[in-house]
């Protein structure tokens, strides 16, 4: 468990952030600017709060009232940094090496780090780059990890092509993270936590499905951001179509594309605007996801009206307009249907299931 | 090259190198740690630091001599306290070795201090997560880093050692063997009749050890800086 207290005067607001950090991936979210840098920065020890307390499974590594501010090298917090940070004089090999060989195997191995070793750093592609500084993190043993944007430097296909050695990270390593992302995709496909900062104090901190499909997070996370995490399982393979049938705890849906092997356990994110939602069972409609649901909460915004759905054990969300919401009179305990746009779950957003 | 130059000629030249050389690398220790305060420091004085550091580049090399002299003298309030210690600096070629120090000292600092502060403070944050203390990180991170500037500065202090003349000519004299370097040599050899070609000579030897020098320098940051960045 981290737990973390930060008070400080910043540039253009004041930073007041509390929140508790289960173990998994805790994703620090907002917009730039909101204070998720300063943060981790301050768990770091590269930046001294004005007041407040960090401390890691019962460790306190900084505490202004006992005067309690341990140094930065002395912390065991590993950071990679947005921009890799790679030392330029040094091989691959010398770069992991720097902080410790902690489990130095395992590491290059879930990296697949091995054929780059004895190259310089400016030989290196941006995602290659960063995952050796995700190898050197690991490797100096540390107690909790810190990652800072770690793909926004990077473009659609490095992101693709790094987002899986995350999973792996997650699920393999057992290492807590603290994840700083804008990206709402990234955050639905990595964390199990997610803390919602906006100008300096945290918004919102629950678990990820909730968070994320709660309605009245959605002002906060952006329209065109908001979306509902769900889990899924992969019930069955059209290879003529090219299509994956998906089961999820209230119903089926089918995605194109080949999304993994059958009974492969998926965590999908439906974007909220791909959401429609009709009271009676659409017929004869090219759309191909129907889903039984109920209205759990209605959240009336300058945009719209974002919309909570109940579908099985899973949460959904879905963004309509206010004179929709008036014409379907929505109201909570509204029973009815959730239609699924096939076409419109990206390919970032489906990922490994914790 | 000993049939070349004349034994006094040669003498001049072998003390000059000598004087150069331990005027360097007597004074590269505090040449890296005032570098290093003045590029990554933020303390009270360090202006006043920066000030010190230059004040030989500005002052008449004369005054600086005259200064040492005062100083270092054995009735000097230094050269008293030394004197004991059995160490002495007037009319001996340490003197020599002194005075082209300190009016070397701005030359070496300065290419160095350029270098700490071009090394990203991002790198060095990098190093401290991952447990480097901060001498780790000097030794390790800004050091090999900076090193093209930190040889730079070495050179450059050395070149302007072996041509030091004011400082020295006022605060050791010009005794042949003892303080008379290259300069004082030229400028004792243009004072005597018939002196001119032994003068040209070691005006020959001046431009290719400053050349030279130079050549090295450049080589050596080249080679560094490919290391370092490739």
């Amino acid at each position: 468990m981290i737990e973390v207290q930060v008070k400080k005067r910043l540039g253009g607001f004041d930073l007041d952030a509390d929140f508790a950090a289960p173990p998994g991936v805790t994703a620090l979210f907002g917009r730039s600017g909101s204070g998720k840098t300063s943060v981790i920065n301050a768990v770091a020890g590269l930046m001294r709060p004005e007041a407040g307390r960090i401390e890691i499974d019962g460790t306190l590594l900084y505490d202004r009232a006992r005067r309690i501010d341990v140094p930065v090298h002395r912390r065991r917090i590993g950071y990679v940094f947005q921009d890799a940070r790679l030392f330029p004089h040094m091989s691959v090999d010398k770069n992991l090496a720097y902080g410790g060989s902690h489990d130095r195997d395992r590491v290059i191995a879930m990296l697949g780090l091995g054929d780059l070793l004895d190259r310089r750093p400016a030989a290196l592609s941006g995602g290659e780059k960063q995952r050796v500084a995700i190898g050197r993190a690991l490797m100096s043993h540390p107690r909790l990890l810190l990652m800072d944007e770690p793909l926004s430097a990077l473009d659609a296909a490095r992101k693709a092509e790094i987002l899986p050695w995350l999973e792996r990270l997650r699920d393999e390593a057992g290492l807590p993270i603290l994840y700083v992302s804008h990206a709402a995709s990234e955050v639905a496909r990595l964390a199990t936590t997610v803390v919602v900062m906006e100008a300096g104090r945290v918004m919102r901190a629950g678990a990820v499905a909730e968070v994320l499909s709660d309605p009245a997070a959605v002002g906060m996370i952006g329209a065109q951001e908001a979306g509902a995490v769900v889990r899924a399982r992969i019930a069955g393979l059209d290879r003529i179509d090219g299509l994956t049938e998906l089961a999820l705890s209230g119903g089926r849906i089918v995605l194109p594309g080949r999304l993994g092997g059958i009974g492969t356990h998926l965590r999908l994110r439906i974007s909220a605007q791909d959401v429609i939602l009709a009271r009676e069972k659409p017929e004869g409609l090219s759309a191909l996801n129907i889903l039984p649901a109920e209205v759990t909460a209605l959240d009336e915004g300058p945009e719209g009206v974002a919309v909570g759905l109940a579908c099985g054990a899973d949460r959904l969300l879905a963004r309509v307009t206010r004179r929709s919401a008036r014409a379907l009179r929505l109201a909570p305990g509204l029973r009815l249907w959730a239609i699924v746009k096939a076409s419109a779950v990206a390919p970032d957003d489906v990922g490994g299931a914790v | 090259m000993t049939d070349w130059l004349g034994p006094a000629e040669w003498q001049a030249v072998r003390l000059s190198l000598k004087v150069s050389a331990t005027a360097v690398a007597a004074s590269l220790p505090l040449g890296l740690l005032c570098a290093l305060a003045l590029a990554k420091g933020r303390f009270p004085g360090r202006q006043l630091l920066n000030g010190l550091v230059h004040l030989p580049l500005i002052l008449p090399p004369v005054v600086t001599g005259y200064l040492l002299l005062v100083a270092f003298s054995r009735q000097g309030p230094l050269g008293a306290l030394l004197e004991p210690l059995g160490i002495s600096f007037a009319f001996r070629w340490t003197g020599a070795a002194l005075a082209a120090a300190i009016m070397a000292f701005p030359l070496m600092v300065r290419p160095m201090r350029l270098a700490f502060e071009a090394v990203p403070p991002a790198l060095e944050q990098a190093a401290a997560t991952l447990g480097a203390s901060r001498l780790r990180v000097f030794v390790t991170v800004t050091l090999p880093l900076a090193l093209p500037g930190v040889v730079a500065g070495a050179i450059l202090a050395f070149a302007k050692a072996m041509g030091e003349f004011g400082a020295t000519i006022t605060f050791v004299s010009n005794i042949p063997g003892e303080t008379r370097t290259v300069p004082t040599a030229i400028y004792a050899f243009l004072q005597m009749p018939g002196g001119e070609e032994a003068a040209l000579r070691l005006v020959a030897v001046s431009v290719a050890l400053a050349m030279g020098a130079l050549l090295v320098s450049e080589w050596l940051s080249r080679r560094i800086a490919r290391r370092v960045a490739a």
